[in-house]
């Protein structure tokens, strides 16, 4: 199992080859597109991020003391961050991901690179995954 | 003929470079940029003029107090009004229609009714909510058509000697639908009730006559007019505003104070509690300036042109679906691509140096009615060129390419 800190690293490489923001954002949108779909019972009013400016919908179950999460977005560059996160974050143990120190995301320039609001949706969306990890963490 | 770029160099803001590239602003709809004139009149009111309004003996409070009144005056021709004190200054289109909210709050009883339209935006929609719960009116609401349109036989069926107010948008910010409020207003006085327009999205784009247009109040905002933040207009007739209770108290909206009993100042200070945004009232005489030097009437030739030529081109973009097709359209186009969302549609262009809206333009009961969550939105103003509306298609058939 890679650590959280592992594959951090291997985003902020992965980002550094690229030379201008269209390959940035078209390796996003690729991403988004390669995302894993979440399961159709879990795409729910309950499940929607409030924040993000596009609707995003996050599962989360934890499996083997592990915490898996699905997740999905009617904006296609919104998914590709959100299986970024989802690299990151799904698969590891609820205290690793609620103490995990996610400053790769401005290191890549995401955050930057995303306008106010979106940013906004990033920050609610981390936190919700979070929120997830601290409900499962016993 | 405009000379637009005598025009553009009255804009600092647009020889910015965004993201590497010119700025290509078409989001004027949500706030226009401000020429030169505007951005000098409100610097040099801290520098040269500042001091309280309508209070002291002294020089500068005196000077202070001329040259805001010099913009009520100013509205007042602009807008035809027949008395200056019919012009009550808010922060924006939104303070203006809670102020009138906040009154009918207290006026209207249980079985009272006020329209409103599908198309509006949330702050012509949400006041009224609140002073119908708290007063127990009812809400009624005029349908909008699939072309962007309101169905004005629905409005008919819904009019009745219960209805207290109509309020309406003059233009949707979300479709540009210029609406037919002469009629609006003619029909809803037939049954004895008031009208509010909301005129945020048309102030500097149609030619305003108060007295000739009747309506009992009307709304607008510098900042979608070239002038500053913070400052609106709230336009009411003069027995309409003297209906209506004190909305904030304070000092300045009164005659007399005691603990006994406290009586009301005049209009127009009865609505103006506090020291209002002084420096922003008295750069906007300067942005009335700046529009009626160019003509009200050219501005609009001029904006139609551009639209006429941005739909035109917009629509040669396969799967691209323009939200809002009435006749009598303003300068925005509201649309979507198939397949994409209009968010990873605005994302992509900004990195091209073009702003553009997307979301539901804070009216989302026009997205519910064509189901989509939103879409992307191109609004128009003076400064705006052919050479701008190529930049920005372009840049939206790149970000088609890179998502498709």
């Amino acid at each position: 199992m890679e650590t959280l800190k592992d594959i951090q690293t291997e985003i902020v490489e992965e980002f550094e080859m690229f030379d201008d923001w269209m390959q940035k954002y078209e390796y996003l949108i690729d991403l988004g597109k390669e995302l894993a779909p979440i399961e159709e019972q879990y795409k729910i009013e309950d499940n929607l991020i409030i924040g993000c400016q596009s609707r995003v919908w996050l599962h989360a179950e934890k499996q083997d003391g592990q915490i898996i999460y699905t997740a999905d977005s009617d904006a296609i560059m919104t998914k590709g961050i959100i299986a970024i996160l989802i690299r990151v974050l799904s698969g590891q143990k609820a205290a690793d991901i609620i103490h995990a120190d996610l400053s790769f995301i401005d290191t890549i320039g995401l955050k930057e690179q995303l306008s106010a609001t979106r940013a906004n949706g990033l920050v609610s969306m981390i936190k919700k995954m979070k929120l997830y990890a601290l409900a499962y963490q016993n | 003929m405009l000379d637009i770029n005598k025009i553009r160099a009255q804009f600092p803001i647009l020889n910015l470079k965004v993201n590497g590239k010119e700025l290509v602003y078409f989001d004027n709809g949500a706030t226009t940029q401000k020429p030169q004139a505007v951005i000098d009149a409100e610097a040099n009111y801290y520098a040269n003029e500042n001091a309280n309004v309508h209070r002291g003996v002294h020089f500068l409070s005196g000077l202070a107090t001329d040259k805001f009144e010099e913009t009520r005056n100013t509205i007042q021709s602009f807008i035809s009004a027949k008395h200056n004190h019919e012009i009550i200054f808010t922060k924006g289109t939104t303070d203006s229609i809670n102020l009138v909210a906040n009154g009918f709050r207290t006026l209207l009883n249980k079985g009272d009714e006020i329209i409103i339209s599908e198309m509006e935006h949330h702050s012509n929609i949400v006041p009224w909510q609140m002073c119908c719960e708290q007063s127990g009116a009812t809400l009624k609401v005029i349908p909008l058509l699939n072309n962007g349109g309101l169905d004005m036989n629905e409005f008919e069926n819904l009019l009745s000697e219960n209805t207290k107010l109509v309020a309406v948008t003059h233009i949707s910010n979300a479709l540009g639908t210029i609406n037919d409020i002469e009629t609006i207003i003619a029909k809803s006085h037939s049954f004895g009730a008031k009208v509010m327009i909301d005129g945020a999205q048309a102030a500097s784009h149609i030619t305003l006559d108060m007295q000739k247009l009747d309506a009992d109040f009307y709304c607008f905002s510098a900042h979608k007019m070239f002038g500053p933040t913070g400052v609106g207009v709230l336009y009411g007739k003069e027995d309409s505003l003297n209906a209506l209770p004190p909305y904030q108290g304070g000092g300045e909206m009164i005659k007399e104070v005691s603990f006994k009993k406290t009586t009301y100042a005049c209009l127009p200070h009865k609505f103006e509690a506090g020291t209002p945004n002084i420096a922003g009232v008295i750069a906007f005489k300067a942005a009335i300036d700046f529009i009626t030097n160019l003509g009200v009437e050219t501005i609009a030739r001029y904006e139609d042109e551009l639209l006429q030529y941005a739909t035109t081109e917009i629509l040669k973009i396969e799967g691209v679906k323009i939200y809002g097709t009435a006749k009598n359209k303003s300068g925005i186009i509201s649309f979507n691509i198939e397949g994409l969302h209009p968010y990873d549609i605005g994302m992509i262009v900004d990195k091209m140096g073009v702003a553009i809206r997307t979301g539901h333009h804070c009216t989302q009961p026009i997205m519910q009615k064509f189901n989509i969550p939103g879409t992307a939105r191109i609004s128009i103003a003076v400064y705006n060129t052919k050479a701008e509306v190529d930049v920005c298609i372009n840049a939206i058939k790149k970000a088609k390419q890179m998502l498709s």
